[in-house]
């Protein structure tokens, strides 16, 4: 025989998962709420989706190539997720620039510098997120309006989100039912129209996502259906309470970026816990702090917040929570 | 206003005296009383903290050489001679002088001499390739080239010769701590007593397979025939497991089995090159030999 | 709802094309080479020299320990040397070459086909027979028969499990043998049911074989204390641990022996080769091996004679294909790759897989993403990922705390790796070290 033989150790069977394939399956889970926003902010959403991905793709190539010096791996398609979710994390109105900076602090300081993909310990498309939004709080803040914004882009019309709203009129002394009169019913917030980040309006369209995402096996039901559950629980048992002083938890699931932190931010591979247990508790804490946040705390929305502070525990989820071993029980003597 | 600042400073003064006065009892209790030669002597260590003494680190040593009444036991490897001279006056106790060690490797298994029959396609890791087999060569017990003892080396004194595939020692360097030595799943590697102006003599092969299975493997395996054994003057060569070796301490470097060894195994480092006559004498028995030997020198 | 063991576990595509293949006997080669350490345990010591002559059948390497096998010789003919060429472990091992000279057996040896139902000896009496017939575990493993069949005192077995899962994809020696040889199956778990003084027999088959699950079924109401049970395909179910999971629901404690629970696990050609050991004298000296790949051009299932080069049985299935990268003995998710086609078939060779060239490379490394999937696969509850982390680091007793000597070297975890990283080559590594500081910490 010419050709040597190949030996290593076994397995010798491989299937055909890969990074890209994961990762692009992300990608693809997002469409639904792409087009979402295209059709309510149109060329806006357009214009910050292709800077967001550019950019970061760009940033993630030139930190490998002239900075590390290693072959570029961008093809892995992760600098494009994140990029993806900076995009939808903003609001369609935003001004090139800040999304420019935006991909720069995810891709160069909350991924790179912790040693690139696999590495880093924030999800970095909420880590620029939060940046944008402590930086630049009026350009984060000022949403433009669905629909009527569609043909326009920094010069569109803006308007608070609904739990901006919500916020702001408990704030003033106005009860819950007050303020719901004056927001669309939770039928249009549900698909998606009301004002907000552009990728986070609809809940309809992440639950396609999230679907497809399931049913390919890229995530487990853990984290996002867990997330999605304590709040509605906790959110239920307050409005129960004082309702006239908490919203329903209906309402609290399909307004602002719940939907999107708890299917698209808070799964991510690289900050998430690594067992399913560990999963559980860390979007149970998800669900706590975005509950407390949006109800007693200053901003009107808190996933970013609560997912980032739920990674910061992860390292030390992953050390003491660990999977149920084989056998372990009979050892114990249990 | 003022009585804020007032409260604040009075409030912060009594926290760190309530604090250090807690520190400072705690830290009488709980005091352990050490020797303090450990520390002198571990100041005169070179803190290399490389193992290469038995002992995990380099006050592990330390104290073991202040509990200890016998110092031969024990060696720095990294400091050597000097470095226990110093020891054994601080603690007032003898010692007696070892020769120095390198380490050399023990397999010359250069591609062209070791045809390749398989291609490895695993974690690149010594260790794991020879759980996988004998390796990319027919040759069972031969150097891998996965460079462990390169990781191993705390003193950077082993590197992979990107041509030959093959590990090399850089002897000013060498501490022979042992820790390639330890980290080598073959055994390649052994530590050879230092000789004059750092000649080295010795047999660059651990094949235990039969001499035709090893020459069939590779052109400049031991094959064992012994011819080094008889023309050994000093009795310093021993035949075993179908492998001579030599022994460093006995051997007088007359380069006399090099030039008889069939299959140039026998590798000769350091020396001047030989005289014109001679050469030619090697030369036009062993034409591989003699290239060889410049590729090594 | 199917039986299976409940935690991790992976689906490889099946590949069984040489399923439907009959058994086929492998013509006598002019030479053979038995290696004599083809078990777990201490190498067999060579009791025959050069120039004897042996029969087949003959004892030509006796055991070398309580934790080992005779080896015996698989043809007639004169031993012509004893040597040391490579064998499946990818080193050169002593074996003795025989040149083959007719066929002529042991006259002790039963060559009849003839059904023996009658189980005249006694539980040690057939252990004996086991012992001197050198039956290893023929599912891979090749740990000693007899060995498995002493309960070890305070220890009571109660339930027999007989593995015909073959949870290998491409294997199809196995499912071909309980199909061709099932009513000697069945007298051989009557023998091990004596010899182990239990009750109880469970005959474990995934439900991809259905033929041979429903024979076995009609069969096994003839038989007293015996019962077939269908798997849910699903890989590793041929572990020893996963199958009591998945019949009996024990779990084998984390260190421990299935004995421990009171389970007894046996694979299938080791039970036929039991029934011929007992009931027709006949030692371990063939067995069934798969040939197959999916460029090989007749698959086939052969008998062979332990000590035939590889490349023979290649032949016999079409010659080796051109585009030929890997051979491995074993399937593709256990199996050893081989490093020489000149290897001789062992007790423990199930298999002859070649895989052509393009599946035989591994892809280059990524780095880990974390994405649990290698978790939540592991049969045994273990984190690869961090295994292999900790190795990376020579972090061994980390390593040890987290159970690094439970992992079954499945591979379920490299098999779903996205980052297609070497996982399991690097858990070996820690179990080897991990076990050198638990040996040393015995001798201490």
């Amino acid at each position: 025989m010419s050709k040597l033989l190949t030996v290593a150790l076994s397995p010798h069977e491989k299937n055909k998962d890969s990074v890209s394939r994961l990762m692009y399956d992300v990608v693809i889970a997002l469409i639904p709420a792409f087009g979402v926003s295209l059709f309510f902010y149109g060329i806006g959403a357009l214009i910050i989706t292709l800077t967001a991905v550019l950019s970061a793709v760009i940033f993630e190539y030139l930190i490998t190539r002239y900075m590390l010096k290693k072959p570029a791996t961008i093809m892995d398609g992760s600098a494009a997720l994140t990029g993806l979710l900076i995009a939808f994390n903003v609001p369609s109105n935003l001004n090139p620039g800040f999304v420019i900076l935006g991909s720069f602090v995810a891709i160069a300081i909350a991924k790179m510098s912790f040693g690139g993909l696999g590495n880093n310990i924030f999800n970095p498309a909420l880590v620029a997120r939060v940046f944008l939004l402590i930086s630049f709080p009026v350009q984060m803040t000022s949403w433009p309006v669905p629909i009527e914004s569609r043909m326009k882009y920094l010069d569109a019309i803006t308007g608070p989100t609904a739990l901006g709203q919500l916020k702001e009129g408990i704030m003033g002394g106005n009860t819950v039912s007050g303020v719901m009169e004056k927001l669309p019913s939770q039928m249009e917030m549900f698909l998606g129209q009301m004002s907000g980040s552009m990728g986070e309006v609809s809940g309809a369209a992440l639950l396609i996502g999230l679907l497809y995402m399931l049913i390919r096996r890229v995530i487990t039901w853990h984290i996002p259906i867990t997330t999605l559950a304590t709040v509605f629980v906790i959110q239920g048992i307050l409005w129960l309470v004082s309702p006239e002083r908490f919203a329903d938890p209906v309402f609290h699931l399909i307004t602002g970026g719940l939907m999107l932190g708890a299917i698209f931010m808070a799964t991510d591979y690289v900050t998430s816990p690594m067992n399913k247990m560990g999963m559980i508790y860390f979007a149970i804490g998800i669900g706590v702090i975005t509950v407390v946040i949006r109800n007693f705390g200053a901003y009107p929305e808190g996933i970013s917040f609560a997912i980032l502070i739920m990674n910061s525990v992860v390292p030390i989820f992953n050390r003491y929570i660990k999977p149920k071993r084989f056998g372990e029980l009979i050892k114990d003597g249990k | 206003m003022s009585d804020i600042v007032l409260y604040t400073i009075l409030t912060v003064t009594a926290v760190g005296v309530t604090a250090a006065t807690i520190l400072y009892f705690a830290a009488q209790k709980f005091k352990v009383y050490e020797d303090p030669r450990i520390d002198q002597v571990e100041e005169a260590l070179p803190a290399a903290n490389c193992g290469g003494c038995g002992y995990p680190g380099c006050r592990n040593f330390a104290e073991v050489c202040v509990n200890t009444d016998d110092l031969d036991s024990l060696f720095c490897p990294v400091g050597g001679n000097e470095t226990m001279a110093s020891v054994a006056s601080i603690l007032g106790k003898a010692v007696t002088e070892q020769a120095p060690k390198v380490a050399v490797i023990r397999c010359n298994g250069q591609p062209q001499f070791r045809a390749r029959t398989t291609e490895y396609n695993g974690a690149i890791n010594c260790t794991i390739e020879h759980m996988n087999g004998a390796g990319d060569t027919a040759c069972q017990y031969g150097c891998l080239g996965g460079g462990e003892c390169v990781d191993a080396c705390n003193f950077d004194a082993i590197h992979m010769n990107a041509e030959t595939l093959l590990p090399e020692v850089i002897d000013d360097l060498c501490t022979a701590c042992g820790a390639c030595v330890e980290a080598c799943p073959r055994d390649i590697i052994e530590l050879r007593t230092k000789a004059k102006k750092d000649r080295k003599i010795f047999v660059s092969c651990v094949s235990q397979d039969k001499g035709i299975t090893t020459k069939k493997a590779c052109d400049v395996g031991c094959i064992s025939c012994s011819k080094c054994f008889k023309v050994c003057p000093y009795d310093a060569i021993t035949m075993g497991n179908n492998i001579a070796f030599i022994d460093a301490d006995k051997c007088r470097l007359c380069r006399k089995c090099v030039v008889v060894c069939p299959t140039s195994s026998i590798l000769e480092i350091g020396f001047p090159p030989r005289r014109v006559k001679e050469e030619k004498v090697v030369a036009k028995e062993k034409p591989d030999n003699v290239d060889n030997k410049e590729k090594n020198a | 709802m199917l039986k299976t063991f409940p935690k991790g576990g992976v689906h490889p595509p099946e590949n069984k094309i040489s399923a439907d293949k009959a058994i086929v006997e492998l013509p006598l080669p002019k030479k053979v080479f038995i290696p004599i350490s083809q078990h777990i345990g201490a190498p067999a010591k060579i009791i025959v020299k050069r120039g004897d002559i042996v029969k087949v059948g003959q004892i030509i390497a006796s055991a070398g320990g309580y934790v080992s096998a005779n080896i015996h010789s698989s043809v007639s003919g004169k031993v012509a040397k004893l040597d040391k060429i490579f064998d499946t472990s990818g080193y050169r091992k002593d074996v003795v070459v025989i040149d083959v000279n007719g066929d002529e057996w042991l006259e002790s040896i039963d060559k009849t086909t003839t059904l023996i139902k009658d189980i005249s000896v006694d539980s040690e009496e057939i252990l004996k027979k086991i012992t001197e017939c050198g039956i290893v575990g023929l599912g891979g493993a090749t740990f000693p028969t007899h060995v498995k069949l002493k309960v070890p005192p305070k220890k009571i077995a109660t339930t027999l499990i007989i593995n015909g899962v073959e949870c290998e994809p491409y294997l199809t020696s196995d499912h071909r043998l309980m199909m061709e040889k099932s009513e000697e199956l069945m007298v051989g778990t009557q023998i091990l049911m004596k010899a182990l003084a239990v009750d109880i027999a469970y005959i474990g088959i995934e439900n991809n074989k259905l033929d041979a699950i429903q024979k076995l079924s009609e069969l096994a109401t003839q038989y007293k204390g015996i019962e077939v049970v269908p798997l849910k395909v699903k890989y590793p179910q041929g572990g020893e641990k996963q199958l009591i999971k998945a019949i009996i629901n024990r779990e084998v404690p984390s260190g421990g022996l299935p004995i421990d629970v009171g389970a007894v696990v046996h694979n299938v050609g080791t039970t036929v080769a039991v029934y011929e050991a007992v009931q027709k004298n006949k030692p371990l000296f063939e067995r069934i091996v798969t040939v197959t790949g999916k460029s090989v051009k007749e698959p086939q299932n052969l008998l062979v004679r332990i000590g035939i080069p590889v490349i023979q049985l290649i032949e016999a299935a079409g010659g080796l294909p051109e585009d030929t990268g890997k051979v491995i003995s074993g399937g593709p998710m256990m199996g050893k790759a081989l490093n020489s086609l000149d290897v001789p078939m062992a007790k423990g060779t199930s298999g002859i897989l070649i895989m052509p060239e393009d599946e035989s490379k591994r892809k280059d490394d990524k780095p880990c993403i974390r994405c649990t999937k290698c978790v939540s696969v592991c049969p045994m509850g273990l984190e690869p990922f961090l295994l292999m982390t900790l190795g990376e680091n020579q972090l061994w007793e980390r390593n040890e705390d987290e159970r690094i000597m439970d992992c079954i070297e499945c591979g379920s975890c490299v098999f779903v790796c996205p980052s297609d990283r070497a996982l399991l080559d690097y858990i070996r590594l820690g179990k080897n070290k991990v076990g050198q500081l638990i040996r040393e910490r015995k001798v201490n």
